[in-house]
């Protein structure tokens, strides 16, 4: 039983880093796209940016180097991971069951990570101050484990009341989409009654498994609750649930994405090396035959052709 | 009719349009069009178009895709249109969008955030027909079908599709109702782009199918690569027409006005949407009037291409794009110009500015910027004498999209109407927060069958009822009203719109670009130069 629990965790874990280094990887080697902005670009000029101006509002942009403010853009970032502030503005009546569910997460996460923190070797605790620390750690984590269970479960059970109850979100409800939220509130309801009765059976697993010590005993309930995350955690990075991953590239490499490509510049390579693929589009004005490139494509002229 | 389409009735064998746009269904509209009176009956298709065109959608037809005659011909046009889906997401035929169209693919929660950020979809009551994630759904279902191979379980996690003809054909109608705006992109909590899927899927029509609307295509950009102007002109006729605009701009303010013509090493290359010269010939008489009074060395080209600024191609495909930016920056080359400035017109500013910016190298390389920096630095600079009491009436200003949410041209023209409008007041909201006018992504152009009315009553709604509230305090004829819209396309829809509904004849209110504002506030000019007269 140990084993199985361990084998799950460490295979879901296996599977969710795989999973996103993939999907990084995908996203990652496809080639540099045409520009397709969306403004207010939060890394333009302080005096820009709150009427979401850009360079191009000044004459001879071309003559200062892009002045490139990463530290708005990151707050920026950290408001919309932590508080879903674009949902807090667009869509309102979604904001609440959403940022429960994803709060949780985040929690869940600094409850790992503070359970990892607890669960180091008992020498470095020799001392009262951090025998102290090290007591306040497990409360931590223990009620970061707690709450993040609650919100999450009141989350995805609002998220799946709002997807059967109103038509707009029904009508693009796919049967998956029921199922991924039916998944959370399984694994988390098994986590959290794990945890009501006791969290020491749960502590002596996950410190178990982080020394891959055979002798923890698993107990039924919250050895089910950690196997059906561990599932849950290797399903994510194959759906659309690792928008977490997604959204750094929509935002970043895509709506932010304002780099120029002056003459000479480090973009005008990778624009010659994708100019150079060879498209096979088949209507007549395309002229693709898959032996011309792009560039002799964009240099041809249809019009002129048919001229003659 | 079900006005609640489902994605499976795309499918329907059936050539029955899915909805029916009903006048009372609409988004209200404020006074003076709160009245029923005002509104206009909806014009039934043509039977000749319904027999011959693909018309299953809605109550227009904006593309005109004939029917195929034969169950083998159908197959064939699937067949095409699998072969372009694949080429969609495949690096050597879409290197140009294929990260964030991938993103797009994978990653929408369904959350519908975008869909109250549309304002077709709003303007429309809420027709799920026209709801952003509609058509994206549909090109969802097909991708992780036929692109990602997806079986059963496929199918469970992302929904069921059935392709066959019908779908084709709506799905080529569907992609002209978004109008690539992207305010829905702007407000989707993931990233995830509803307009981008639009133009995608017009992109697969066009560079697979060699389907278009034939305005933005054969009569678009073809033309413009044929002539040098999708308005039909050569040069030799834009010259000769640019002639007679200096002519009567000279008279008209009594400063002479000469446009210079390929001018070898000039500071400014100046290229404006064409159709200002056909249209609105004051707009070019203005700026020519303005660079001149400022002393900047500026000029014109009569290369191909070189005195139209249109890219048609930004809105429905790649090849047309980056031809006719080439196009551009060529007209500019040969004259060894410091920069291309570009006048009003979104698109241009977009395509060439921002679009095309990952597609010019080395000597095409040339710097390219919105003139309405440039113009208000000239209004700031002191070197022109203005009284803002010649523009005392009630001005508000159309942020085009293209320029504003896509391109971060917000605050230029702002300076300027703050400076020369003593009644300038703000459409709610605006910046980059704007509507769109209706008429982005080439539906100003665009006229066939009874697709004006649908461009007016469903998709310039939303911008109608924008400009009736920012003049609500002054809506009586007895007072002149401004709407500057320094876009060519916007002023185009807001030509027609403002006509449709009769609000220059019943309420004053008329259109057009920021420079004739600038113009008319000059002292040296004689006074006078808006007419306040249609046209």
């Amino acid at each position: 039983m140990t084993m199985a629990v361990y084998l799950a965790l460490y295979g879901g874990l296996g599977f969710f880093l795989a999973g996103c280094l993939w999907r990084i990887y995908t996203y990652a080697r496809t080639p540099l796209h045409l520009r397709w902005e969306l403004y207010p670009v939060p890394h333009e000029e302080p005096g820009r940016v709150e009427h979401g101006g850009s360079y191009f509002e000044s004459g001879d942009w071309w003559l200062s180097p892009q002045a490139v403010h990463h530290r708005r853009e990151w707050t920026t970032m950290l408001r919309e991971i932590l508080f879903l502030r674009g949902l807090w503005e667009f869509n309102r009546p979604l904001w609440l069951p959403s940022f429960l569910f994803h709060f949780g997460l985040y929690l869940v996460i600094a409850s790992i990570g503070l359970g990892v923190l607890s669960a180091l070797p008992g020498s470095l605790m020799h001392s009262p101050a951090s025998a102290f620390l090290f007591s306040a750690l497990v409360l931590a984590c223990k009620w970061a484990a707690l709450v993040a269970i609650l919100l999450i479960l009141a989350g995805a059970l609002l998220l799946l009341y709002r997807r059967i109850a109103d038509p707009a979100l029904k009508n693009y409800t796919r049967p998956g989409d029921l199922f991924n939220l039916a998944f959370f509130i399984a694994a988390f309801a098994l986590l959290g009654a794990g945890l009501l009765q006791g969290p020491a059976p749960m502590k002596a697993l996950l410190r178990g498994a982080l020394h891959f010590d055979l002798g923890a005993r698993a107990a039924v309930v919250p050895s089910l609750g950690i196997v059906l995350a561990s599932l849950l955690l290797a399903y994510i990075p194959f759906t659309h649930m690792a928008h977490f991953i997604a959204k750094y590239f929509t935002w970043h490499s895509v709506r932010w994405d304002d780099q120029r490509n002056p003459r000479n510049g480090p973009l005008e390579h990778k624009i010659a090396t994708s100019l150079r693929l060879r498209p096979t589009w088949a209507a007549p004005h395309m002229g693709a035959d898959g032996k011309k490139s792009w560039a002799d494509i964009a240099a041809s002229n249809p019009a002129e052709e048919v001229r003659k | 009719m079900s006005r609640s389409a489902d994605l499976h009735d795309l499918s329907r064998n059936d050539r029955m349009p899915l909805t029916h746009v009903e006048n009372e269904e609409l988004m209200p509209l404020p006074e003076p069009l709160s009245n029923a009176e005002r509104q206009h009956p909806w014009p039934p298709l043509s039977a000749q178009c319904v027999d011959r065109y693909e018309c299953g959608l809605d109550d227009t037809c904006a593309v005109n895709v004939p029917q195929p005659k034969t169950p083998e011909e159908e197959k064939k046009l699937v067949a095409q249109f699998l072969s372009g889906l694949d080429k969609l997401f495949d690096k050597e035929n879409n290197w140009t969008f294929l990260q964030p169209l991938l993103l797009t693919m994978e990653h929408c929660t369904g959350c519908q955030t975008c869909a109250a950020s549309c304002h077709i979809f709003e303007a429309s009551g809420r027709n799920e027909l026209y709801r952003p994630t509609f058509r994206s759904e549909v090109l969802r279902r097909l991708y992780f079908k036929y692109i990602k191979h997806g079986g059963l379980l496929s199918a469970w996690q992302h929904g069921r599709i059935r392709l066959n003809w019908p779908l084709v054909a709506r799905l080529v109608e569907l992609s002209y109702r978004c109008n690539l705006c992207r305010r829905c992109a702007q407000s989707c909590p993931i990233g995830c782009d509803n307009g981008l899927v639009a133009r995608e899927l017009r992109k697969l029509f066009s560079q697979e199918m060699g389907i278009a609307a034939k305005e933005l295509h054969e009569q678009g950009s073809m033309l413009q690569l044929k002539v040098g102007s999708s308005t039909g002109m050569t040069a030799e006729i834009v010259k000769d027409n640019i002639a007679f605009i200096d002519e009567d701009i000279s008279e008209k303010t009594g400063i002479e006005v000469h446009t210079p013509w390929d001018v070898q090493g000039a500071d400014v290359l100046l290229i404006h949407n064409a159709g200002e010269i056909m249209a609105w010939p004051e707009n070019p008489g203005a700026y020519a009037l303005i660079l001149t009074m400022a002393g900047v060395n500026w000029t014109m080209s009569s290369e191909l291409a070189g005195y139209d600024s249109i890219n048609y191609g930004l809105w429905y495909d790649d090849a047309q794009l980056a031809r006719v930016a080439i196009k551009h920056v060529e007209a500019a080359r040969k004259l060894g110009v410091k920069r291309i400035v570009l006048g009003e017109c979104g698109h241009a500013h977009k395509a060439l500015c921002v679009t095309a910016d990952r597609l010019l190298t080395g000597d095409l390389n040339i710097p390219r910027m919105s003139s309405l920096p440039l113009l208000r630095d000239i209004v700031m600079s002191g070197k022109i004498q203005f009284d803002p009491a010649r523009n005392d009436f009630p001005v508000t200003l159309h942020d085009p999209c293209n320029m504003v949410r896509l391109m971060g041209v917000v605050e230029p023209q702002r300076e300027i109407l703050h400076q020369l409008c003593p009644r300038f007041r703000e459409m709610e909201p605006h910046g980059v927060d704007n509507y769109c006018c209706g008429g982005g992504s080439g539906f100003a152009i665009m006229s066939g069958n009874n697709f004006t009315d649908w461009r007016f009553q469903v998709a310039g709604r939303k911008k109608m009822e924008q400009i009736l509230n920012a003049f609500a305090d002054c809506i009586g004829p007895e007072t002149q009203k401004y709407l500057c819209a320094p876009c060519s396309n916007c002023k185009g829809q807001f030509r027609d719109m403002l006509a449709y509904y009769n609000l220059w004849e019943e309420n004053r209110i008329l259109y057009g670009g920021l420079v004739e504002l600038i113009v008319n506030a000059m002292v040296d000019v004689k006074p006078g130069f808006i007419e306040w007269e249609w046209r």
